[in-house]
């Protein structure tokens, strides 16, 4: 699963659900580390995306 | 040739031509102001009153202007009420204006009221109706004046706030007979986008200047958007029905583009605080992991192991020896009182405790004797008791 295909609002929802996840006490030691680097990566990714964005300008007229 | 007359009886005969005509001595015209000019010293007002073909020059004295309720100005519709005659030196005729009224502001108000109901009724200002905006927007469309503070203030707080998504924008007229139908259009340019939410509106202006907004066609228009939309026409305080039919109203065009996309610098920190959550929660894990090992390492059964299986067994040998100790225990009591028992019993039949009893037993050559018949007289027998025996003869048989 490439990280690089995601939206913005697909990895930070993401993120929240991983974060949910390891709030839960029920969670094997295996688990809550894959979370976590997962998590990481998710974050990482989002302020890059914040950092980087560059907003493109399209003007359309009508033919009016 | 007519017979020759001096301009002054022209404009004399002009004058009594206009003045004989009752309708004209009081008679009110509708049209816009323009060359309006107030001259300081005397107080008159000199304008000209004009419709989209003609034009008609008019004046009011100050005793009439003083009375004004309003301030007439460049532009202003009105209806003045006055006579019309000869201003004979000029060889003109004008408007004496007695009276003056705004025109049509309260027709069209009342007008627009009747469409605002109108349109209230078929639903199209229903809160049913209204499409929640995306949260994280990857296009956000603009209608708008080219022109105008609005355009850069929008595109300046998109700019600002959240780069992350892009602009697409549609030019339109926003004021003006113009305007609806080139509102219009770009609404439809702007259907065929891939823009997730859109901000249409100009900024601040007169009440003129924003009607284009009240266009029905427009507003049916913008009922019709498939796509999130945001009205932001003029100031805070102007209402227009574009604003009851948009999605959502903002008071300015740039509280609208806040309103479209969020914060990135929230939204920064946002992740940053998950970040740290998610390092949190799995410090928290692994030492509550680690709590359990130390726990279970420091348990007896792993420092004394030996110890402890050995204790365990050698209870349950001991716990089972004591059982058989007294199981055994209670097999021998019961033997013993059974053997008493039985002791007792023969003991009472013992032929001892009979002779002690008083009874004596008797043989004859060696031979117990336990019958008379068995006797005869003379016979010898032995006669035994408890503590001794005697030598007997038979007496006598009975």
């Amino acid at each position: 699963m490439s990280e690089n295909k995601l939206t913005f609002e697909q990895a930070y929802e993401k993120l929240e659900k991983i974060a949910e996840k390891l709030n839960s006490n029920d969670i094997s030691l295996d688990e809550s580390i894959k979370l976590y680097e997962e998590g990481i990566k998710l974050s990482d990714y989002c302020t890059e995306a914040l950092k980087k964005a560059k907003q493109k300008i399209e003007t359309l007229k009508n033919g009016n | 040739m007519p017979p020759v007359v001096s301009v002054t009886q022209l404009n004399l005969y002009i004058k009594s031509l206009l003045e004989g005509d009752g309708k004209l001595a009081y008679i009110s015209i509708r049209g816009e102001i323009s060359n309006f000019k107030e001259h300081f010293a005397s107080g008159h007002l000199y304008f000209t009153l004009k419709d989209g073909t003609s034009a008609l020059k008019c004046v009011m004295f100050r005793g009439n202007a003083s009375k004004l309720k309003f301030i007439p100005n460049e532009g202003m519709q009105v209806i003045c009420s006055g006579r019309v005659s000869v201003y004979e030196r000029d060889g003109a005729y004008q408007l004496y204006a007695e009276d003056m009224v705004p025109d049509g502001e309260g027709d069209l108000l009342s007008a627009l009221q009747k469409l605002k109901d109108k349109l209230e009724k078929e639903g199209l200002f229903s809160a049913e109706t209204k499409k929640a905006l995306p949260k994280f927007p990857l296009k956000v469309g603009v209608i708008t004046s080219e022109t105008g503070a609005a355009v850069k203030d929008i595109f300046s707080v998109l700019s600002r706030r959240y780069s992350l998504c892009d602009i697409v924008f549609c030019p339109a007229t926003v004021q003006g007979e113009t305007a609806p139908v080139s509102l219009y259009s770009a609404l439809d340019v702007m259907e065929q986008t891939d823009a997730d939410v859109v901000i249409i509106g100009r900024g601040g202006g007169s009440i003129e200047d924003l009607w284009c907004f009240n266009d029905e066609k427009l507003v049916r228009r913008i009922a019709r958007f498939s796509k999130p939309i945001i009205s932001a026409v003029g100031h805070e305080t102007d209402f227009t029905l574009c604003d009851f039919v948009c999605d959502l109203r903002a008071p300015t065009p740039s509280a609208a583009a806040e309103l479209a996309v969020p914060n990135s610098e929230e939204l920064y920190y946002d992740v940053i605080s998950l970040r740290n959550h998610l390092e949190k929660r799995l410090s928290f894990i692994v030492s509550a992991k680690q709590n359990d090992i130390e726990k279970l390492s420091k348990s007896r059964i792993f420092t004394n192991a030996q110890e402890y299986i050995c204790e365990k067994r050698s209870l349950s040998v001991d716990y089972v020896a004591d059982k058989i100790d007294n199981a055994l225990g209670k097999i021998i009591l019961n033997k013993e009182k059974n053997l008493c028992a039985k002791i007792a019993s023969l003991d009472a039949l013992s032929p001892t405790k009979t002779l002690l009893r008083g009874y004596a037993s008797v043989t004859a050559d060696g031979h117990n004797i336990s019958s008379i018949k068995t006797l005869s007289v003379n016979d010898n027998i032995t006669v035994r008791f408890h503590d001794g025996e005697a030598e007997c003869s038979v007496k006598n048989i009975k």
